[in-house]
């Protein structure tokens, strides 16, 4: 492609496209996981993704095994997620959504900018994550070069996902969880704690945080304070765009919005790439306004009434 | 009956006062429900009989008084901790989750279990008293009729095995012969030794169902009534119209 005047779509796009939807998918059901039960928008989701990905920079850097540094990367979402919950979420738990979007805001960019005053330390800015390199390398299929992590990215996707299912559906905390996502008054009625399945919620989306820390640090090796900023736009843009108030809605919207970039990226142009966030924005625009609940939503949903 | 009116106290309701905004809805509240009693709460659209039962489960903020379950305060506290410590509310508008299957809503009512044995038998105790749900236990709650899904609330509320049971309005909107229904099953309850408080507009009936009905209105209990005054309809209306 890099040669390439004008771009075209081969199934060499399509598989990377397929890869970026996947990886978008995670990020759209760990946003999604935690607007089911506490109705927030979490915009400082990608800083949580950030603060793995440097879990990852730093560890390689000191010498772990892959493993050790994508243990610590978990460690570092689930450890973020749970003081962001406990700090900032749960005093805010009654307060209007508007509130607490705007809250994340400013979480987000003071994670950002606590990132930034660690980072600095070597007087440059972004640290290289080389333990997980290796994944970028390609494997020929049927004539099609696929990236190693492009195959892990799908795959990490489905496994993640078809376990979260069984969670939700076979499970009591799952159960509850989708109870308290659908009326959360009526649930801690019956008796389902608050805490518990907001804190699975929160877990379960820094598990979901910590994978796709690890597939975009593979993509981008370079982590710095904006890692995963421009993705979390698109994904929350992509969730919304599928249906934000059900977790498989959201997370069609992620897949799609991620496929859509893949493809268009792949279509532009080389010299026309700066216009691809434009293009995708035009298409979500368009798309809002002829399905103003979602894509994939079923008729009006109660958000829409709301508003 | 009389035996139940010597048990040991197991709701006390002491000067509940609960405010919207500035708006009171319950005044100064007194009422005690003794083990094995039903308790019916009467009165006219308003009166704060939803809001007390809201108050107990701590669904709503008490501004002043006291919640005593079993003789412990209740007040302030969470409303799933007062699901657990054996209060079960069988919601208004039966509030049962329309997506989830009818099995998985009476599992979430186990929720509010305070032991973990015993399951078995109170599912099936539940499937006993409403074949229904057992039934229909794979259908999609809100494919059942209103009827239906009121003995889903009922049996969701009963799993949980609570020593006080309380009903908002269960015969809202249902036809006369699922209404009998409803009463049928609230007799088999009353069998079982279940302590209830019961919200209702039937009137009426209520009062001659109950051990003892309180007419509520403008938030104040306004007349205490037994069984035998069911059929005294001027001094209701006397008081639903003060």
């Amino acid at each position: 492609m890099s040669g390439a005047v004008v771009g075209s779509i081969d199934a060499q796009t399509v598989v990377d496209a397929v890869g970026l939807g996947a990886v978008y998918a995670l990020m759209a059901v760990g946003i999604g996981l935690v607007f089911g039960v506490l109705r927030l928008v979490n915009f400082a989701y990608g800083q949580i993704v950030m603060a793995g990905a440097y879990a990852l920079a730093f560890t390689s850097q000191a010498g772990w095994p892959t493993w050790a540094g994508i243990a610590m990367c978990v460690v570092v979402t689930v450890a973020v997620s749970t003081v962001m919950d406990r700090l900032v979420f749960r005093p805010l738990r009654t307060q209007s959504p508007a509130v607490m979007l705007v809250t994340t805001f400013a979480v987000a960019f003071l994670l950002q900018n606590v990132a930034l005053l660690i980072d600095v330390h070597d007087d440059t800015i972004g640290e290289p994550a080389a333990s997980v390199a290796s994944l970028n390398r390609a494997v020929t299929v049927w004539g099609v070069e696929i990236r190693k992590v492009t195959i892990v990215a799908v795959v990490v996707a489905v496994v993640s996902l078809g376990l979260l299912a069984l969670l939700l559906t076979r499970t009591r905390i799952g159960l509850q969880m989708r109870a308290a996502a659908t009326d959360f008054g009526t649930a801690r009625l019956l008796g389902v704690r608050a805490n518990t399945v907001i804190g699975a919620a929160v877990l379960l989306s820094a598990l979901l945080a910590a994978a796709v820390a690890v597939i975009l640090t593979v993509q981008n090796p370079l982590v710095s304070p904006d890692f995963a900023l421009k993705d979390t736009i698109i994904v929350l843009v992509g969730v919304v765009v599928g249906g934000i108030d059900r977790l498989w809605t959201a997370m069609l919207g992620g897949f799609a919005i991620g496929f859509v970039t893949g493809v268009i990226n792949g279509a532009l142009p080389t010299d026309k790439t700066v216009f691809l966030p434009s293009v995708v924005f035009a298409l979500v625009i368009v798309v809002l306004l002829i399905r103003p609940s979602g894509l994939f939503a079923r008729g009006r949903t109660g958000l829409v009434e709301r508003l | 009956m009389s035996d139940a009116s010597s048990g040991p106290t197991v709701l006390e309701l002491e000067h509940l006062t609960v405010r919207y905004g500035g708006v009171t809805a319950v005044r100064g509240l007194d009422l005690e429900v003794r083990r094995g009693e039903i308790v019916g709460l009467i009165g006219p659209n308003g009166a704060g009989k939803s809001t007390t039962l809201h108050a107990i489960m701590g669904a709503v903020s008490v501004e002043a008084g006291d919640v005593r379950v079993a003789g412990r305060s209740v007040r302030g506290r969470a409303p799933e901790a007062i699901a657990r410590s054996g209060v079960a509310l069988v919601p208004e508008g039966r509030r049962i989750f329309a997506e989830l299957t009818v099995e998985e809503n009476l599992r979430l009512g186990l929720s509010g279990r305070r032991s973990r044995e015993g399951v078995e038998e109170a599912v099936e105790e539940v499937y006993g008293l409403f074949p229904v749900v057992r039934e229909f236990g794979r259908r999609q709650a809100g494919a059942l009729s209103g009827g239906q899904q009121q003995q889903l609330a009922i049996g969701r509320a009963l799993v949980a095995g609570p020593e006080l049971l309380l009903l908002d309005e269960p015969s809202l909107g249902l036809a006369p012969r699922v209404v009998d229904v409803v009463f049928d099953a609230l007799a088999e309850i009353r069998r079982r030794g279940i302590t209830v408080l019961l919200v209702e507009q039937r009137a009426q009936r209520t009062v001659a169902f109950a051990d003892r009905t309180y007419l509520m209105a403008n938030g104040e209990i306004r007349l205490t009534l037994g069984p035998d005054d069911a059929n005294d309809t001027e001094a209701m209306v006397h008081a639903y119209l003060s």
